[in-house]
């Protein structure tokens, strides 16, 4: 039976699409399956660098859609977990080196022997996100609780439906607690109602994601962060499994007053 | 000190509902490509059609397009002060 292949996309760039693939393809990996993440930002690779695998780099995406190499010598095998692969977007080359026909074949391919196919798509709505989803079965919309992440989420929603990508799940990036407490952040309610999609999970603003980032280690590997923690939940629903949405409350003496003097606003939903 | 508190606890000039209230009007507007000069226009042929026939409260029309999950309705909130101009109006 052929893998998913799963499209991770934003429009807006700069929500953390590269890290949650990062994430979700080892945490999936984590689980025993064999997983391949595709790098489809042609031209500004950063998969690699996520991943830690920069150095071991030979030959990428752009030249095996060429035929100037074979499938199996560009596919990086991760150390640190079995079955997990990255197949790197070309440095040096533009977005239209490669056409959505290609990529559909290449992701047909990569399909026939992974579990799991997920492909990190450039920001943007031209030929790079096009590409990225042609060969898809499947899209998870990355979001931020901010106007413009959620507004070009939006966007995006639209143009999948557009190309045959119906029920995209949602992933909100970068939710603060303590700034949702203050009613100085779009909660996860508001989000979800104002897109109305799916929700598959949300992940904290975590300071670890940046120290995992730094070491090259996705932080779904590192144990028992907040962040760890919620791209397991995900990954676990992705399996299919009903994982509950965990409280991301932090314990706070605001809140532990609030809840004293009866004043206690509805909890952070999370993760 | 007290005004801190009120607002915490109150919330009325949370920065959230306005984040809230100004996506869910650009989103209408990005689905349907409407833009607010357009829904201007709208409503103002929307009250002259409407004021051959009834006399309208000129304080408080508001036309508006709201989306409910996937639909966008147009909502059209148009005060009438009476039905006097029907005759007028030839029927």
């Amino acid at each position: 039976m052929a893998g998913r292949v799963i499209v991770i996309t934003s429009g807006k760039g700069g929500v953390g699409k590269t890290t949650t693939t990062a994430n979700l393809g080892a945490g999936l990996a984590m689980l025993g399956r064999r997983v391949c993440l595709v790098d489809a930002d042609i031209g500004l690779r950063n998969l690699d660098v996520v991943m830690g695998l920069e150095n071991r780099i030979v030959y990428d995406l752009v030249e095996v859609v060429e035929g100037h190499a074979r499938l199996r010598n560009a596919l990086i095998k991760d150390k640190r977990l079995d079955g997990l692969f990255l197949l790197p977007a070309a440095q040096t080359r533009e977005k239209d080196a490669v056409t959505p026909e290609q990529m559909k074949a290449l992701c047909a391919q990569l399909a026939e022997e992974f579990d799991y196919v997920l492909v990190d798509s450039p920001a943007g709505i031209e030929h790079g996100f096009r590409n990225a989803i042609a060969g898809a079965h499947e899209a998870i919309i990355v979001t931020t609780p901010e106007v413009a992440a959620v507004r070009d989420a939006d966007r995006i929603t639209g143009l999948l439906e557009a190309n045959e990508l119906s029920n995209p799940k949602l992933i909100i990036n970068r939710i603060r607690p303590q700034m949702v407490r203050r009613g100085d952040m779009l909660d996860i309610d508001d989000v979800i109602e104002i897109l109305a999609i799916e929700l598959l999970g949300v992940v904290p603003d975590d300071e670890s994601i940046i120290v995992a980032t730094n070491r090259g280690e996705p932080v779904v590997l590192g144990g028992h962060t907040k962040a760890a923690q919620a791209y397991r939940n995900i990954v676990r629903r992705i399996e299919g499994e009903e994982v509950p949405f965990m409280q991301i409350e932090e314990d706070g003496w605001m809140s532990r007053l609030r809840n004293l003097v009866g004043l206690g606003r509805k909890k952070v939903r999370g993760a | 000190m007290l005004e801190f508190f009120m607002r915490l606890f109150r919330g009325e000039d949370q920065s959230k509902h306005v984040a809230k209230e100004r996506l869910r009007l650009v989103l209408v507007q990005d689905r349907t490509s409407l833009s607010a000069q357009a829904l201007e226009a709208l409503k103002e042929d929307l009250i002259a059609v409407i004021s051959k026939y009834l006399e309208i409260d000129d304080s408080g029309p508001e036309v508006v397009l709201e989306r409910d999950g996937e639909s966008i309705a147009l909502v059209a909130t148009i005060p009438v002060k009476r039905a006097a101009g029907v005759a007028r109006a030839g029927r």
